[in-house]
């Protein structure tokens, strides 16, 4: 059969990004955070305080941080599943090389988590793409060897400790504006640069091979070296994540538990589909927002934190099932015919 | 109409549509046991949904379906199944991973009585597939082998099997020689006329005229939706049934060819060239021509295509591209070369479904040409590509996987226009694409030809080879089997592409 | 006709010919190497590791994920998978110690068995009547679960009585009694998997649901028992772990990982991920691998740690191996593949 265009002055169409189009993907996820805020300016007038708001902020930098990372691989089809325990290793390691040698000066100390998360993350992408493991299972493998490697290296008792200096990037300020913490200005830093990416012929180029491998290779993409990249910068994106949450919290063998699943509970619910080729970067970090606000009202409440979870399990089925509905109607209506065509 | 006795199924008056189009229009059709009944017409002529509504896949909008006097409603394919109706559809049923008896039997697996009912019957289960794959005479193979190991053609086998095992009296077969290779389809015929035989009624779709007048009694052509005719076969001819299925003469819509003059230097040379389904090509394409490729299915002409842009590389032989040598051995590369390949699976390996125009056209540029490359090919500005295109989208953001079969092949070409190739190879360029489409989409590769773009066109649809081709290459077993010039006779491609006639 | 005499394309012929066995033999031919180099391993420190005590031990440590991964086998080959097991083997252990507490044995064993089902089967409608993907319905579960867990106990509680520690104690002749439960589970999988319409119809769920869909197969009813059969077998690991510690404890199964492993174990054994293709003796040698693997460092007194790190090395290489002979020419000699 023919087609299905609509008639609207098609012949005039300009043929450039819509301005606004990005922010129809957004816009259920936006919708989510801003009443979540709305919630808690009600349940807590003080939280728009700018210094409050800030400290809000510097609490959601690892999550959101981990989201952009996750929302990478998830975009590209897969799943990494070892960010929490790259989290957890970035903050023992931390702790143990200034353990081992005391004045060694923190940007080695970064760096050296951040190669670390690079190198962890290219494992990743190599395995599930050379080797044809799913990454499911490649990222889990890779969860268990680091964990046990973190609990064997330690004794499941990290020594050490994480000097000022170091946890400056967690906790502190910027000297000289004493409102603004650090983190936040890493969470700015590695958001515009996601969103960079995101905009850039890579990232356009990556979001395709998610959604279509097949014909992203035969259009030219190197289809194994994109998602080889996309696991690197969630490797790296997790050595950022645990440089701030050994600041924020210091050393523990349990920094970083759980971060995997809150980080793809976040992409998810930012409305990116698992599977790959749908999503945009901004509303995956606006996923780990509102997640964050969810734990911030619900503290509020004074729900305890161990009912904490259950209300985020809740409401994580619930917003994918009513987002998976609308999407699935439209697109079941509108592909049809298109179906047919063929 | 009823020289075989009552009609078997009957159908009247059956209309359905897709979001406000009408697919089909008050379509009629009756088939008597023991018939084989072909429905031809052109891609989009609805062919496949009125099979579907047969089948219960879709529902009619209006009309009615009986079956011996007996009037049926299907709201799924099972209770159409359960009424003795069994459909081989295009896209293959099976699952490779299960034994041919699973198969067979999915979804109706047998029981065993009283307190065995809860379990499959296994040793029936294989009986009777064995005695239903002797009763089509196929016998290579064993009820209990994994339908992976089969060759397609033994899967279409396994499938047709399939619909019978619901005691089916009426097989729907759409397309069914699609995926086999020649010698395959003479083995599909002696099937058909063993089910015949048995009083089995066939509706048997599909585009190749040959296999029609082969095979079947009776031809309804449908046109648009519409029925334009219902002949017996032997009183009719090929030109008949285009006449309807057209409804207009055959050639009118193409664009002139090439004059003599309008050839540049040798753009595409290749020697000797060939891989592992490929031997022995030697060809060469000129700047400004069109060459066509023909061949049936199977027979190589995909493998070309895919060769000449790196998705299978050539191992043997050379080629040149402009006077200097390459080889590609990936896309990428040919890419690179200046080569692009508009794929036969559209949906598959052309587009990304699920992204916006704008970035499907930007693809190619944005994977290949990366950075400082980009002003290297000058690309063509892509929003101007696709307004001279005419893509209708409705708005520039919109996925490609709403916009019609002609609109998403548009996007293609802009895709690998953009990147201002040398050689446009083209693999099946309008299949599932409506006659509009099909002239624009032919008249603008006419252009870039007349631009100087060297075209290779990869057809299954003679009429469309003919009528664009400045020279025709029929490949058969992998190689080239003989080169026509200008505006060939279908019948000497035919000769060509069957072996009836060897090389020139 | 002799028709399709035509021989298997070139293809698959060759193919066929590269694999002499299928992948359970390869499971099995991994499991054989493990304990062979565990073997090895334990002998050239002066032990003994060929004894009627290891291959117990060996047995015991397999029963409790044993249960678990062969409960996942269902749901993986179905094309879903759960990552509530973990904490519904938590709930269930509780459920079982505290309605025997109270009620005694066998409504312990129902009322864990009527609480798996129900979560199973909530899984199961979130998945196929929200359409909500598996990994985030199940992960959604898992969370509730834990919050419930979290908010209700702080540690152990209940108690069974000592007639039910026979079952996680207790041995007939060398065999334990537990051991005897795993086996039945596995028997009665492996009988549903291949001897029930529902077992075929989980393969071809997971197969390609649309083909099922069009071959009559009730998609949705298939999918829901899948996740149903898996949650009970995760509740009946629960009622083991409850005989085996006396008690319920909140981390019965979140401790050892279950969720995650389990789904390891499956994939270990040679079952597709993407469901479809596999099935329950495949899982059960990917369990006795792991717990060879366990069994073997304890024996050598490494580091419990360690044994992580090795777990993760070996689930990798063995399903890249499995990958590699796998065939991507899966579909592609098939119509419409291309």
């Amino acid at each position: 059969m023919t087609g299905t265009e609509p008639a609207s002055g098609a012949a005039h169409l300009r043929w450039r990004p819509a301005p606004l189009a990005g922010l129809r993907a957004v816009a259920p996820v936006l919708v989510l955070l801003v009443a979540l805020l709305v919630a808690l300016a009600v349940v807590d007038p003080g939280f728009f305080d700018p210094e409050r708001l800030l400290a809000f902020l510097r609490r959601s930098a690892p999550l959101v941080i981990l989201a952009a990372g996750q929302y990478l691989v998830i975009v590209s089809g897969g799943f990494d599943l070892s960010v929490g325990a790259v989290v957890t290793a970035g903050v023992v390691v931390a702790a143990e090389l200034f353990n081992l040698a005391p004045g060694l000066p923190w940007l080695v100390v970064v760096a050296v988590l951040l190669l670390g998360g690079l190198l962890v993350g290219v494992v990743n992408g190599i395995v599930s793409t050379v080797f044809a493991v799913p990454s499911f299972i490649a990222t889990l493998g890779m969860m268990l060897v680091l964990q046990g490697a973190v609990f064997f290296w330690t004794q499941g008792a990290p020594r050490g400790y994480l000097p000022e200096d170091y946890r400056m990037l967690g906790r502190s300020a910027v000297p000289g504006a004493e409102w603004l913490p650090w983190a936040v200005v890493v969470l700015a830093v590695v958001g515009v640069a996601a969103v960079l990416f995101m905009r850039s012929d890579t990232g356009r180029t990556l979001v395709a091979t998610g959604d279509n491998d097949v014909a992203a290779g035969l259009a030219g993409v190197r289809v194994a070296r994109l998602r080889i990249l996309a696991f690197a910068l969630s490797g790296v994106a997790a050595a950022v994540a645990a440089i701030l949450v050994g600041g924020f919290t210091g050393v523990s063998a349990q920094a970083g538990s759980g971060y995997e699943f809150q980080a793809i509970t976040a992409v998810v619910l930012g409305g990116v589909a698992l599977g790959g080729g749908r999503g945009s970067v901004v509303a995956a970090m606006a996923g780990a927002f509102s997640l964050q606000a969810l734990f911030t009202l619900l503290t509020l409440l004074g729900v305890s934190g161990a009912l904490e979870s259950a209300v985020q399990g809740v409401i994580v089925i619930t917003a994918v099932a009513v987002g998976g509905i609308s999407w699935s109607r439209r697109a079941t209506r509108t592909h049809q015919p298109v179906r047919e065509s063929v | 109409m009823n020289q075989r006795g009552t009609p078997l199924l009957t159908v009247r008056g059956m209309s359905r549509s897709f979001v406000g189009i009408r697919v089909l229009t008050e379509v009629d059709l009756d088939l008597a046991p023991g018939e084989v009944h072909a429905v031809v017409g052109e891609n989009g002529a609805g062919k496949s949904t009125l099979m579907k509504v047969i089948a219960g896949v879709h529902q009619p909008d209006s009309g009615r379906l009986e079956i011996d006097g007996v009037p049926h409603r299907f709201p799924d394919p099972a209770s159409a199944r359960r009424a003795g109706i069994g459909i081989i559809h295009q896209e293959l049923t099976l699952l490779p991973d299960r034994t041919v008896a699973e198969n067979v039997f999915l979804g109706r697996e047998p029981v065993g009585r009283g307190p065995r009912r809860l379990l499959v019957d296994r040793a029936a289960m294989v009986e009777r597939t064995r005695a239903l794959l002797a009763e089509v005479g196929a016998v290579s193979f064993d009820p209990g082998t994994l339908v992976r190991r089969l060759s397609v053609a033994q899967q279409q086998v396994v499938e047709i099997v399939k619909a019978l095992a619901g005691d089916a009296r009426i097989l729907v077969m759409d397309e069914p020689t699609a995926p086999l290779a020649e010698h395959e389809v003479d083995l599909l015929y002696d099937l058909v006329r063993r089910l015949t035989a048995r009083g089995i009624a066939i509706l048997y779709i599909s585009h190749r005229m040959r296999e029609i007048f082969d095979l079947s009694d009776r031809v309804t052509v449908l046109k648009d939706g519409r029925v334009t005719g219902t002949l017996a076969t032997r009183d009719t001819d090929r030109d008949e049934l285009v006449r309807l299925m057209v409804g207009r003469e055959l050639r009118d819509y193409h664009p002139p060819l090439a004059a003599p003059g309008d050839l540049g230097e040798v753009r595409l040379a290749v020697r000797g060239a060939g891989n592992d389904r490929l031997r022995d090509i030697t060809v060469e394409v000129r700047a400004g021509e069109v060459v066509g490729v023909a061949g049936l299915q199977g027979s190589g002409r995909t493998s070309f295509a895919r060769a000449l842009f790196g998705a299978d590389p050539l191992t043997t032989g050379e080629m040149w591209l402009d006077g200097r040598p390459v080889r590609p051995n990936s896309p990428r590369a040919a890419i690179r070369a200046g080569i692009a390949l508009v794929t036969e699976d559209r949906k598959g390996q052309g587009l990304v479904l699920r992204q916006p125009v704008l970035d499907n056209a930007l693809l190619v540029l944005r994977a290949a040409f990366a950075g400082r490359r980009r002003a290297e090919v000058e690309p063509v500005e892509v929003g101007e590509l696709l307004t001279r295109l005419d893509v209708r989208a409705g708005a520039s953001d919109r996925e490609v996987r709403f916009l019609s079969g002609g609109n998403q092949q548009k996007v293609v070409l802009a895709k690998w226009l953009a990147a201002r190739p040398r050689l446009l190879v083209l693999d099946e360029p309008t299949r599932g694409v409506d006659v509009g489409a099909k002239a624009a989409i032919h008249e603008f590769v006419r252009d870039l030809a007349r631009q100087g773009l060297s075209v290779v066109m990869v057809s299954s649809e003679l009429p469309e080879l003919i009528g664009m081709s400045d020279r025709v290459l029929v490949f058969r077993d992998g190689t080239i089997s003989g080169e026509l010039p200008a505006r060939p006779s279908e019948e000497r491609i035919m000769r060509l592409s069957t072996g009836a006639e060897v090389a020139v | 006709m002799t028709a399709p005499s035509v021989t298997p394309t070139g293809r698959s012929g060759a193919f066929v010919r590269l694999r002499p066995r299928g992948p359970v033999g390869v499971v099995y031919l991994a499991l054989v190497g493990v304990y062979l180099v565990g073997w090895l391993a334990v002998a050239a420190r002066g032990g003994d590791f060929v004894t009627v005590g290891n291959t117990v031990t060996i047995l015991q440590n397999s029963v409790a994920l044993g249960l678990v991964a062969v409960g996942q086998t269902y749901v993986i080959l179905a094309g879903s998978l759960d990552l509530s097991v973990a904490y519904l083997v938590s709930l269930t252990s509780l459920v079982t110690a505290q309605t025997m507490q109270t009620a005694g044995v066998v409504p312990g064993v129902l009322a864990a068995l009527a609480v798996a089902a129900v979560v199973g089967l909530a899984n199961g409608l979130v998945v196929t009547r929200l359409g909500v993907n598996a990994f985030i319905a199940t992960l959604g579960m898992a969370l509730i679960l834990r919050g419930y867990l979290e908010h209700n106990y702080t540690g152990p509680a209940g108690a069974v009585p000592t007639s039910f520690q026979h079952l996680g104690y207790d041995r007939l002749g060398p065999v334990p009694v537990s051991v005897f439960l795993l086996a039945a589970t596995v028997a009665v999988t492996w009988f549903v998997l291949r001897r029930t319409r529902l077992g075929h119809h989980i393969y071809a769920v997971g197969g390609d649901e649309e083909v099922a869909r069009l071959s009559g197969v009730p998609t949705t009813r298939t999918r829901v028992t899948a996740h149903v059969l898996c949650a009970l077998c995760a509740g009946l690991a629960g009622v083991f772990l409850a005989s085996r510690l006396g008690a319920g404890a909140p981390w019965a199964g979140t401790e050892a990982q279950y969720d995650l492993v389990s789904i390891a174990a499956v994939v270990l054994g040679g079952t597709l991920l993407a469901g479809g293709r596999g099935g329950v003796a495949g899982t059960v040698g990917g369990v006795l691998i792991l717990a060879t693997l366990d069994t073997v460092f304890d024996q050598l007194a490494v580091d419990p740690f360690f044994k992580n790190v090795v777990r993760g090395v070996v689930i990798v290489v063995a399903v890249a191996l499995y990958a590699r002979r796998g065939v991507d020419v899966r579909r592609r000699g098939m119509r419409g593949g291309s």
